[in-house]
């Protein structure tokens, strides 16, 4: 009887640890687990609060320079737009017959800027800039901008600090918005 | 000459011909005896003026030799007489890999899209990928952050279903709005999708609380990023390797894309590596200055996800000419992102009256819809247009509608009623352009 008992406590222990395993492993036990050092790797995301920007900083001046090799030959010299698009300008026009959404005039969150230029830009050779190179771009978009001013040094909390100018401009989707009364005859 | 669709190349040279064969070869169970008879006379004037050596009464020289053997080819194309019906590639603009093809809409049948003419959008080129060095890694907020191989992937329970996939921007809402059916929308196709349901994925990882959103991640040059609210990704998500029986075409995110059912195209993402689990959307590029919707004061609507009730007549359509008056059939799609597709109606008349179409089963959810109408033209100037309406109740709305409330600035989701005039020549062009 003592037998017996000990037997079922070992099975319930046994079935336990099983369902503990299938628990850690997933309801199928496909996949590998991901190392932090690969997630480190490949997670590039920066949110709207700048989480995850990587150390470095970068100068307008610096950016200049960055901005004339890597980037001009499609924005445009000073960001006026060319077989790419247009980053500089356009403030104030949003309401307007022809808007211009640039940077600027429409981006609301600063952070997103060294997102989009780090894993994207430029077009030709994405993910090639140092995270520095990506600061100094991203400073000197904003200096263009008049969002930081010329002598400025950008890191991972002074791009957080900046406020762009159409951050607040967003709303969400309030569709269904326009109704056809689906007139049928002698309409 | 063989039955041919009707083609583009084929459009004012042999259109007429052939609808009224195939008039003669149906015609006796499709319509009344006024049509009918319409029809036949029609017909008998093609008869006389035709001649040539394979038509009747002599042998087409197509069945006096044998054809092509078989394995001539290995992957089989369409006939070389279809070498017109191709993506729809705007010319001359500035830079291709940031760029949309369309689906020449007016060419085909039925609603499932060849894989070789579904649309195509992409945002930095076609990457080339190895399947065997391409991983999805789920990471965030989960209790078991983990990578996936391709096997993997395949190894899931998998899934099949029919849906629509369509770019938000299709078409612009300013002037010029294109000639052609596909000019106009062509950047919507339909295909059935096979994969695993995200679902199940993401609880192989387990959700841990907060998880509110999925940010999806590609692995093109553009790595494109969107985000999506996890109650989707708990819906109809699908990780999807398979499209129309064979794996993923590069164009459309060999061998891995996100598929977002009635959502808009750009967040079914590509060639996907990433999906990470957290509480707030990423504020991406794309989600904030690009895939957002500017209104006439300024303010812009953002994370608009759904494609509303959309459709369109592709036969007759821009660019195409009605031979002659009597029996044409009026044929479209229809489609929803809230669902099925309840009713379509039609107008011959101007949007004066309207007239509930057939729809071809089956009727499927999020899904391109086919619906038919018999009409017969008088031979005078018409303006034809249709409407869709969802199992929502909500009805396509017309362009001059959706102008009054979002203005010419706002840019995606334009889902208007698109008419086509009709000449006294037959000659079919866009009501609106």
């Amino acid at each position: 009887m003592r037998m017996r008992r000990s037997c079922i406590l070992i099975l319930a222990v046994v079935m336990l640890a099983c369902v503990t395993t299938a628990q850690a492993q997933g309801r199928y036990g496909i996949g590998r687990p991901a190392t932090s050092a690969e997630i480190a790797g490949w997670n590039i995301d920066i949110d709207r609060y700048g989480h995850n920007l990587p150390p470095g900083s970068g100068s307008v001046s610096h950016g200049r320079e960055v901005f004339d090799q890597q980037c001009a030959a499609c924005h445009g010299a000073r960001g006026e737009g060319g077989i790419g698009e247009q980053l500089v300008g356009g403030q104030g026009t949003l309401a307007m017959p022809k808007p211009v959404q640039t940077v600027g005039s429409y981006w609301p969150y600063a952070p997103t800027l060294f997102d989009y230029i780090r894993r994207a830009m430029p077009q030709n050779a994405p993910e090639s800039l140092s995270n520095d190179d990506v600061y100094a771009v991203s400073a000197y978009i904003l200096s263009l901008n008049g969002l930081l001013s010329a002598d400025a040094i950008l890191d991972a909390r002074t791009l957080s600090e900046v406020k762009m100018p159409n951050r607040k401009m967003f709303v969400d989707d309030p569709r269904p918005d326009v109704k056809n009364p689906a007139c049928m005859a002698h309409c | 000459m063989t039955e041919p669709t009707d083609t583009g190349k084929d459009i004012g040279n042999d259109i007429g011909a052939t609808s009224r064969r195939r008039f003669l070869r149906r015609g006796g169970v499709l319509v009344g005896g006024a049509v009918i008879a319409g029809g036949f006379a029609a017909s008998e004037t093609v008869v006389a003026s035709e001649s040539g050596d394979n038509l009747p009464p002599n042998v087409p020289e197509w069945m006096k030799t044998p054809g092509d053997p078989m394995g001539s080819q290995p992957y089989g194309t369409p006939s070389p007489f279809e070498k017109g019906v191709v993506k729809n590639i705007e010319k001359d603009l500035p830079q291709y890999l940031s760029a949309s093809g369309r689906t020449p809409l007016q060419d085909l049948d039925g609603i499932i899209t060849p894989n070789g003419l579904f649309y195509e959008r992409h945002h930095a080129g076609v990457p080339a990928i190895d399947p065997a060095q391409h991983r999805l890694m789920l990471h965030g907020l989960v209790d078991r952050p983990l990578i996936f191989t391709m096997d993997d992937l395949r190894r899931f329970p998998s899934e099949s279903h029919i849906y629509f996939l369509e770019c938000s921007g299709n078409p612009a809402y300013k002037k010029p709005y294109g000639k052609t059916a596909s000019d106009l929308v062509g950047l919507v196709s339909c295909a059935e999708w096979t994969g695993v349901s995200l679902k199940l994925v993401l609880q192989e990882a387990g959700l841990q609380a907060g998880a509110k959103w999925v940010v999806a991640e590609g692995a093109d040059a553009a790595a494109l990023t969107r985000s999506v609210p996890i109650e989707k990704c708990l819906d109809d998500a699908m990780l999807v390797y398979s499209q129309n029986g064979e794996r993923l075409r590069p164009q459309q995110g060999y061998p891995l894309r996100l598929l977002l059912p009635g959502f808009e195209g750009n967040m079914s993402v590509k060639w996907l590596r990433r999906l990470r689990v957290a509480t707030e959307p990423t504020y991406s590029r794309e989600e904030t200055s690009k895939y957002t919707d500017l209104m006439p004061d300024g303010t812009a609507r953002e994370f608009t996800f759904y494609m509303e009730a959309k459709s369109i007549i592709t036969r007759p359509s821009g660019g195409q000419r009605l031979s002659a008056p009597g029996f044409h059939e009026i044929s479209g799609i229809a489609w929803s992102g809230h669902g099925k597709v309840s009713r379509v109606e039609v107008s011959v008349d101007d949007g004066k009256n309207w007239q509930e179409a057939q729809l071809q089963e089956p009727v499927l959810t999020r899904a391109l819809t086919r619906f038919r109408l018999p009409w017969h033209w008088d031979g005078q100037p018409a303006v034809i247009q249709s409407r869709a309406i969802d199992e929502t109740g909500y009805v396509q709305p017309t362009l001059a509608e959706l102008l009054a409330v979002r203005g010419e600035n706002y840019y995606y989701h334009n889902n208007a009623i698109w008419p086509w005039r009709i000449a006294a020549d037959g000659e079919v062009t866009n009501e609106n352009a």
